[in-house]
């Protein structure tokens, strides 16, 4: 698109005061922080929504996707994958080619104005897959703003490339060894972290989870994603599609597509990973097999034993290993209008090879599952039907995994 | 009058503050947790008894070792409560807190959880990330069960919001002396006698004061101001010091609440 996009900023299906949103009676979300973040919450809280009325904060940031981030990133029709999956016509939203190469970077503008804004000096932020890291390290330079990124020794070792940029943008890594040393565990560190300097800084979530205003505020910055490709749908195949999907970490990719699609009559999914199978006890499927339970600020699905302690996750991509989930997702569920669905590992990994073959494009592992998950959806409907794809990052960051693991793989086939 | 009541009326009839121990239950094993508890026990007036949790956020590398040596020693939410009751049998006056974080009761179901821990003897629950705000999802439960619920204020509360916890408070208000998890160090003294008298004039409640409460000088500076001094780290500390060796862990233990309880007869 060459003209600028016109983006509603109107703040739709907000959650209550306390940050609730409720489903069939359920309550999900809330604000389940220790008191000395209740305060550094709600001036948060108070400054987004200001922001958020803000003309003058809203051309900064439109101005910034477009120029900087490079938005709005195409809707690509993936006519080749399309014909080998054999059923609807699959579209992508090409958030691999956000700046950065994640969607992580909507927020993280968002989320670093809104710090300067505040006179907070410092950003710091937890990190999976790395991309957040990369995407808050990105914003910090380009602020001049002090960064620290939170991650967990294990997601340092998967996803090293990205250890390695966030290094050059100028941001210290901090390795994070509690606990299965994973992203749960960089939340809780970042968290601890926060706890003790929130005079001076600010806390760039990467995903629509934690605690009120987190989830709703994560939520609007991402809400680009869906709003771009409704309306380049519509352009380009006369239609609205007729599913839309996206994989599920936390949620932001997700929420940011399936947002701004609630209302309209489509079919929306979330893809969970399911790591070794669903079956197992090593997977990340929060939707698909959580209860309800309360971790890092907020009430949803968690990954839990019978007794409340979080379990270890498991997933080949490092993003998409959390037990928790964001608590709009989980509402949407929870009112059925959501649907869940998940990918093993395996069926990711098959997904990323596909996708790199035959339309020339090498998704985020992450990215992947809602793939593999698209293309088993888009098998059973017919060419007139539409299967909208969030490809909400690109894979050079797990190159080393993929070829870990399809060296193992190939040995597995030999012996 | 609840037993917490009773607790700091002795106190101030005694002219002194008093003392809150806290040790998370069933660290480093079930069996040695409960000769420890006891131990803490018998120099306490107030003991917190911690449910362990997998992903304790607001605690220090101190606490959150001792969340993972209780549970890697197997302790369940059953065995949180009869290490309690068993403390109560041996201390029929001690103040009982149960603490740790929302999951552990959300899970087992508020009810159920306020049933159980009443039934061991405890006298009030601390649960660190549900704010006053959020008190809608236990609060009622906890009041029917005769339950207190312990909240509180740190230094980025503000006015509104000490006034909102003094509201949901009971029991006691646990002013938090630093930004910080538990186990860094000590805020500045007269900071925080400042803030704790700002604080009586919205409560009648009692007030303690923890947090990077480690030396018997510091215990006794904040027994000055406050209704009771809270001591975490510094005692859980001296499990991990002694692990090979129980025995001295006990003593070890014993010595530092001893000097602490000192520091505040004085
Ligand atoms: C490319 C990509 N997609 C998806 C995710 C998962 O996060 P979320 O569920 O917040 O979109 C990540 C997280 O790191 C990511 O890097």
């Amino acid at each position: 698109m060459s003209t600028d996009f016109t983006y509603d900023l109107t703040i739709h299906h907000a959650p209550d005061e306390g940050g609730h949103f409720l489903a069939n009676g359920t309550l999900f979300g809330g604000c389940f922080a220790a008191e000395t973040l209740m305060q550094p919450l709600k001036e948060i809280e108070t400054a987004f929504f200001e922001a958020w009325a803000d003309d003058e904060f809203q051309a900064e940031r439109l101005s910034l996707l477009k120029h900087y981030a490079g938005r709005a990133t195409p809707l690509y029709h993936a006519q080749r994958l399309s014909k080998e999956v054999g059923g609807a016509q699959i579209y992508l939203k090409r958030e691999d080619l956000n700046h950065t190469g994640a969607h992580k970077l909507n927020n993280t503008i968002g989320q670093a104005l809104l710090a300067r804004r505040m006179g907070k000096k410092k950003v710091i932020a937890e990190t999976g897959a790395g991309q957040h890291g990369v995407a808050t390290a990105t914003v910090a330079a380009l602020f001049d703003m002090q960064c620290d990124i939170y991650m967990g020794r294990e997601d340092m070792r998967r996803q090293a490339p990205n250890v390695f940029r966030m290094k050059l943008l100028g941001a210290n890594v901090i390795p994070v060894d509690s606990g299965t040393a994973t992203l749960k565990d960089a939340v809780n560190e970042a968290l601890r972290v926060w706890v003790a300097n929130c005079e001076d800084t600010f806390y760039i979530f990467g995903t629509a989870a934690g605690p009120h205003p987190f989830p709703i505020m994560v939520r609007q910055f991402h809400t680009v994603i869906g709003q771009e490709a409704r309306a380049q749908c519509l352009e380009q195949a006369g239609k609205l599609p007729d599913v839309a999907v996206a994989c599920v970490g936390g949620g932001s990719n997700a929420i940011g597509l399936l947002h701004p699609l609630r209302d309209d009559d489509i079919r929306l999914v979330a893809v969970e990973a399911a790591g070794y199978g669903l079956e197992t006890k090593e997977h990340a499927a929060a939707l698909c097999k959580g209860k309800a339970g309360i971790i890092h600020g907020s009430l949803s699905y968690l990954l839990e034993n019978d007794e409340g302690q979080v379990q270890p996750t498991h997933s080949i991509s490092a993003g998409l290993d959390y037990p928790g989930v964001g608590p709009e997702l989980a509402a949407m569920m929870e009112s059925g209008r959501l649907e869940v669905d998940s990918a093993t590992d395996d069926e990711a990994l098959a997904a990323f090879q596909t996708l790199t073959k035959i339309e020339g494009i090498i998704p985020a592992l992450e990215s992947s599952h809602a793939i593999a998950a698209g293309m088993r959806i888009a098998a059973g409907m017919k060419p007139e039907h539409i299967v909208l794809i969030n490809l909400s990052g690109r894979g050079d960051k797990d190159l080393g995994t993929v070829m870990d693991k399809l060296a193992v793989n190939a040995e597995g086939e030999a012996a | 009058m609840s037993r917490l009541s009773d607790v700091f009326s002795r106190c101030k009839s005694a002219h002194r503050s008093a003392l809150v121990s806290y040790l998370t239950a069933g660290d480093p094993n079930i069996k040695t947790s409960e000769i420890l508890l006891n131990t803490l026990a018998a120099q306490s007036d107030i003991l917190e008894i911690g449910m362990p949790f997998s992903d304790p956020m607001a605690d220090g590398p101190v606490i959150q070792a001792a969340s993972e040596r209780a549970l890697a020693a197997g302790t369940h939410i059953q065995d949180v409560f009869r290490l309690t009751a068993q403390v109560r049998q041996q201390h029929p006056d001690l103040g009982i807190v149960l603490m740790g974080y929302a999951n552990i009761p959300f899970v087992l179901g508020f009810e159920n959880f306020a049933k159980q821990a009443v039934s061991a003897g405890a006298d009030a629950v601390l649960l660190v990330d549900i704010p006053p705000e959020e008190g809608h999802i236990c609060d009622a439960i906890f009041q029917q069960y005769g339950l207190d619920r312990i909240l509180l204020l740190s230094p980025t509360s503000t006015e509104e919001r000490i006034q909102l916890v003094c509201k949901h408070a009971s029991g006691f208000i646990y002013y938090v002396s630093l930004n910080g998890i538990t186990g860094a160090d000590m805020g500045d003294m007269a900071a925080i006698e400042q803030q704790v008298g700002h604080i009586r004039k919205h409560t009648t409640l009692p007030l303690c004061v923890g947090f990077g409460v480690k030396t018997a000088k510091q215990a006794q500076e904040v027994g000055n101001f406050a209704d009771g001094v809270v001591i975490g780290s510094h005692f859980v500390h001296t499990i991990p010091t002694h692990i090979a060796d129980l025995e001295t862990m006990n003593q070890a233990l014993k010595q530092a609440s001893l000097s602490i309880k000192e520091a505040l007869l004085a």
